[in-house]
């Protein structure tokens, strides 16, 4: 292949020069080049080296199907594997190299593994390392494991970067009446039908240009009529949007779109991102995405100089390069004379080699009045040349097989196959294309969706034929009734060929060029019983590479059929799946990436606790204050001593990250009587009380305090990560099963902000910052009651004397905006008394001495009988999960129950997570596990929460073992009540 | 990417909206016996066609909808109001 840059022609612009590195090198292209046609303009034939054999590998087509050019663009963290030179736009600074070859692509230690090709059939790995003797007879991977990574390594595609991608990307939405993809013949003329009508148009096009297959064409009226309909659709305005792929087709006319936004340019613009993720809903969608020429498998089918017939047109006469001098088009179609033409007027020498042998006299003059040789009944059986293709042999067909004929000699070989329209799209809505025996390929087929196919896509193969299928498809899509047109088809009829070969004759021939999946391969899975074409494809992995069979799945299909002794549409076709074509991960993560993959929430009180030292952690989607280190403390010192101060003094917990819920109207309290196990009913105002509610399938599903601030209205306050999911349950009882109850219910979680205030100090502590202090006496504030009073500055407040550490507690809720003051006033109120802030794990502590549950204990596997808090489960009312919970599985006494774990050496911890075990039984799940784990300053040792079957009762003075293989090992431990600290609440009484 | 036109909202992605569960399981009272909640809770058919379903526009207004969704093609037959008495409401207005 020894191709030229022409002197004129082609739609580069040759006043506007790029420079940009290929492999190191320095190479100059023109505005308007691909990274393909610039490298072939300046005599690159080697440009890649194949996935499994490392064969030398060039350009083997103009477009997405591309399988022998795939380079790596950029450095360091912006390296970008996998990507098609002949989609490439050049531009000044761009750095492009070869990939899956060292030292380089031109010359590859790698391609020794060529040698040995006939070892590296379909599933040779698997089949010889897999139980690989003398070492595994037949059974075991424990050998497949050590090799994969060396044959990861030999066999591959580009390496991507392992540093974190510093590009952006953004995701964008659009609404339309019509999308249309593809903006050739069909395209165009479609888009500006509908924009005629008055229709909202979006036109895509994954090309820099508008014009599909025209821009293939050398004639100025073509040009001045693509000129002339983009024109007009600017003027209709309609919204055009190039270098933008609609990689795939979803329900209800939603198409997902990559727009490469900043990827052909050199200064990237810090504003914009590097692609757009954009998801169009659109009324009614035109597929006018055109149709791929195919390969033939024969030998060295995949030899640099090799490519499809129509490539030669669209860099001749879009990048004015002539990509040979002595050039051989072999062909079973009509497509490739419009090629051979255009190519011996540039100067090449050309000889069309067409299969068919009826072809008509006035095709026959034509050729050899503008000088092309045609031969016919003819088919290329073998390309010549060790590393650049030098010439080929040909064959001729004797019934069903092949016999050897003339070589010509050649720098370019170019290959029609036939047209495979790209169906890729329907078929992600589920619609199965139908094949046409008469154009040798698959055809659009029934779609439920409001969905129209025109242009070569539908199998309209003349640009005439083309515009009027797209002005067909436009009426179709705004519901008019046309029929429409029929489709001409090519002049003289396609005679199918997929292979060459002479029977016997060992060779490679690819049918999947990109996997280096051979037409051998194919015929050892039928060999080897695998028939159904989904096991071929994960078989062979034809059509798994980055192109999904573009070029080589119809092949495929057809050597498939012709093993089994069935036709093709018998075999039937795989799926097409999203994406198109690839799309990097960065652009479906849009911005939602780092600290901006989840929202934070944050207490009304944040800034304040880190103020005051707090240091955070993440609780759900929430930042809580984790502990409040002095200077020098460690986590563990920091939380001992603020447990410690809790139960000495007082101390001050931010609790606003609860979810609080305003139950009202005058059925709340038998609503909330329905909801919970306990009785709600005849709760007076001014209290509150503990509740645990259940799912439907008697499983616990949250606990929490309601307080009771009205006849008619309740504050029902929920765990942290469960508050979504309580009031999503309650809207669904009360608009669903309940309608008749009168109850209106508000998340007003982020309305309040409450703080706990905890230690026999507490109530002196906060008198001092009431209005009116009598309102806290123990008389006028018993255990669990509740009152609205206010505070200092006249803040409004609920007080409610309630306890979660066991001591003497109380919380207190202001709107959100009162806050700080409030943290303000409670901390000038509570530090003098030697009192001190603490954080999530301080509150662990506490809790855990206790034995009362959060969401580590209550994880949807256990009752209320596991929990301990059986007698919490009325038996006088019907309640949602009292029904349910009564099943046998879950009445056994054997179940695993709530239980307190002291490590048998008082000197030891022991770790969350760990199985328990029985002492010479250390195997399986054990009869238990640890849910928490916390030193107890009340106690002076470490201790646990945990479940273990039949509970502290069948396990008492026995030693059980906490086994945890991965991190602490083995600790033997004793079951004790899980009321490890004060078990007769006489501290919270006080 | 389903589309679900919202009786009070319009016509609004999928991803505004969670999945309850089948719309057409009649729940028993709460003083049923286990095997009645047993059948209802437990006992569900897998409908390959047009089925009943309970989804709420949990990132709209917060209504539960019950939406005849054909489980095959999506097609989305039917979307009314799960409360009974807003359906009533809703059409007094049309």
């Amino acid at each position: 292949m020894t191709a030229t840059r022409l002197n004129t022609g082609g739609r580069i612009d040759r006043s506007r020069r790029v420079t940009f590195s290929w492999d190191g090198k320095t190479i100059e292209g023109f505005e308007g080049d691909t990274l393909a046609s610039a490298l072939m303009a300046s005599g690159q034939q080697i440009l890649g080296r194949s996935f499994k054999y490392h064969r030398p590998r060039g350009v083997m087509s103009a477009g997405v199907e591309e399988s022998g050019a795939i380079v790596t663009l950029g450095e360091g963290a912006y390296l970008d594997p996998n990507v098609k030179a002949t989609t490439q736009e050049v531009f000044s600074g761009l750095s492009a190299k070869g990939q899956n070859a060292w030292p380089n692509v031109r010359c590859d230690a790698g391609a020794v593994l060529g040698l040995f090709g006939r070892f590296f059939s379909a599933g040779f790995y698997y089949k010889t390392f897999m139980g690989l003797p003398p070492f595994e007879w037949g059974r075991g991977t424990g050998i497949w494991m050590q090799y994969e990574k060396l044959i990861r390594k030999a066999a591959g595609m580009g390496e991507a970067s392992r540093a974190a991608d510093p590009d952006h990307y953004d995701h964008s939405h659009a609404y339309c009446d019509v999308l249309v993809v593809g903006s050739g013949p069909a395209g165009l003329s479609a888009a500006l039908a509908a924009a005629k009508k008055g229709k909202d148009v979006i036109l895509i096009e994954q090309d820099f240009e508008l014009g599909g297959d025209y821009l293939n064409q050398s004639d100025p009226v073509v040009e001045l009529k693509r000129a002339t309909l983009v024109d007009a659709l600017k003027a209709a305005g309609v919204r055009i949007m190039t270098r933008t792929t609609a990689f795939g087709l979803y329900d209800f006319g939603t198409a997902g779109l990559l727009e490469r936004v900043t990827d052909h340019l050199s200064v990237k613009p810090l504003h914009q991102p590097r692609q757009r993720f954009w998801t169009v809903r659109a009324e009614s969608t035109i597929l006018a995405t055109g149709a791929l020429e195919r390969l033939v498998a024969f030998t060295n089918n995949d030899r640099p100089g090799v490519m499809t017939a129509n490539a030669a047109r669209s860099y001749l006469n879009r990048f004015g390069v002539l990509p040979g001098q002595d050039i051989v088009i072999t062909t079973n179609n009509d497509s490739v004379y419009r090629t051979a033409v255009d190519l011996v007027k540039a100067g090449a020498k050309v000889t069309v080699v067409d299969l068919r042998t009826e072809l008509s006299n006035t095709l026959l003059n034509k050729m050899s009045q503008v000088g092309v040789v045609v031969k016919t009944g003819l088919a290329p059986l073998k390309a010549l040349g060790r590393k650049i293709v030098s010439g080929v042999q040909l064959a001729r067909p004797n019934g069903t097989q092949w016999i050897a004929d003339d070589v010509l000699s050649c720098d370019l070989l170019l290959v029609s196959g036939g047209w495979s329209p790209v169906v890729n799209l329907q078929s992600h809505r589920g619609s199965k294309p139908i094949w046409n025996a008469k154009d040798a390929c698959f055809l659009p087929g029934k779609c439920n969706d409001n969905v129209t196919m025109a242009g070569s896509a539908a199998g309209y193969w003349q640009n005439d034929d083309c515009e009027a299928s797209g002005l067909a498809a436009a009426s179709l899509a705004m519901g008019e009734d046309v029929k429409p047109p029929s489709a001409v088809g090519w002049e003289r009829p396609l005679k199918p060929l997929y292979e060459v070969r002479i029977a016997g004759q060992k060779t490679k021939s690819f049918v999947d060029p990109q996997h280096d999946v051979t037409a051998s391969d194919v015929r050892l899975a039928h060999q080897e019983g695998f028939v159904s074409v989904e096991h071929l494809k994960r078989y062979t992995t034809l059509g798994m590479a980055t192109d999904q069979g573009k070029m080589g799945n119809i092949i495929g299909l057809a050597l498939m059929a012709d093993a089994l002794g069935k036709e093709i549409p018998d075999v039937g076709t795989t799926r097409f799946r999203p994406p198109y074509t690839p799309i990097a991960i960065g652009a479906l993560a849009g911005r939602n990436t780092g600290e901006h993959f989840k929202p934070l929430r944050r207490t009304p009180m944040h800034d304040w606790n880190l103020k005051h030292g707090a240091t955070m952690t993440e609780a759900g989607l929430w930042h809580r204050p984790w502990y409040f280190a002095r200077p020098g403390e460690t986590l563990n010192e920091a939380y001992i001593r603020e447990a410690t101060t809790v139960r000495e003094t007082l101390g001050i917990c931010d609790v606003s990250s609860l979810g609080k819920i305003a139950v009202q109207g005058p059925d709340a309290s038998e609503f909330l009587n329905r909801i919970y196990t306990n009785a709600f009913a005849k709760l007076p105002v001014g209290k509150a009380r503990y509740g645990i509610m259940l799912r439907d399938d008697g499983m616990v599903m949250d606990d929490g305090t309601t307080w009771r601030l009205s006849e008619n209205s309740f504050l029902m306050t929920t765990t942290t990560t469960n508050a979504g999911k309580v009031m999503v349950w309650l809207e669904e009882l009360l608009q669903l099963r309940w309608p008749e109850l009168r109850v209106h219910v508000s998340s007003v979680s982020d309305q309040w902000g409450g703080v706990s205030i905890a230690g026999p100090k507490a109530r002196t502590a906060i008198a001092s910052c009431l209005e009116d202090a009598g309102v806290i006496a123990a008389e006028n504030l018993p255990f669990m009651g509740v009152r609205k009073t206010t505070l200092k500055g006249g803040i409004d407040c609920l007080i409610a004397r309630i306890s979660f550490s066991g001591e003497l507690a109380y919380e207190i809720y202001v709107s959100a905006d009162h806050g700080e003051a409030m943290m303000d006033l409670l901390w000038d109120a509570a530090k003098p008394m030697g009192g001190c802030l603490y954080g999530l794990e301080a509150l662990g502590t506490l809790r855990i001495e206790k034995g009362h549950v959060t969401g580590a204990e209550l994880d949807g596997r256990v009752t209320i009988d596991d929990a301990g808090l059986g007698q919490m489960a009325s038996t006088k009312k019907a309640f949602i999960g009292s029904a349910l919970r009564q099943r046998p599985e879950l009445t056994r006494s054997d179940r695993a129950q709530l239980v307190g774990i002291f490590p048998k050496n008082r000197n030891q911890t022991f770790n969350g997570g760990a199985l328990l075990c029985e002492k010479e039984n250390v195997k399986g799940f054990g009869e238990g596990w640890v849910t928490a784990v916390t030193h107890s300053p009340a106690l002076g040792h470490w201790i646990g929460l945990g479940y273990v079957t039949g509970g502290h009762a069948a396990w008492q003075n026995q030693t059980l073992i906490a086994s945890d293989p991965t991190r602490a090992g083995e600790i033997e431990v004793e079951i004790v009540s899980p009321h490890m600290f004060d078990p007769k609440g006489e501290r919270m009484h006080g | 990417m389903i589309r679900i036109p919202c009786p009070f909202c319009g016509v609004r992605d999928h991803s505004e909206f969670s999945y309850g569960g089948d719309g057409s399981v009649q729940y028993p009272a709460l003083e049923a016996s286990s095997q009645d909640w047993h059948d209802a809770v437990f006992q569900r058919d897998n409908i390959c066609g047009m089925q009943t379903e309970t989804w709420q526009h949990v990132n709209g207004c917060r209504m539960w909808l019950l939406v005849e969704r054909d489980t095959m093609t999506h097609e989305i037959r039917s979307v009314r109001p799960a409360q009974t008495g807003l359906t009533t409401a809703l059409e007094a207005i049309k």
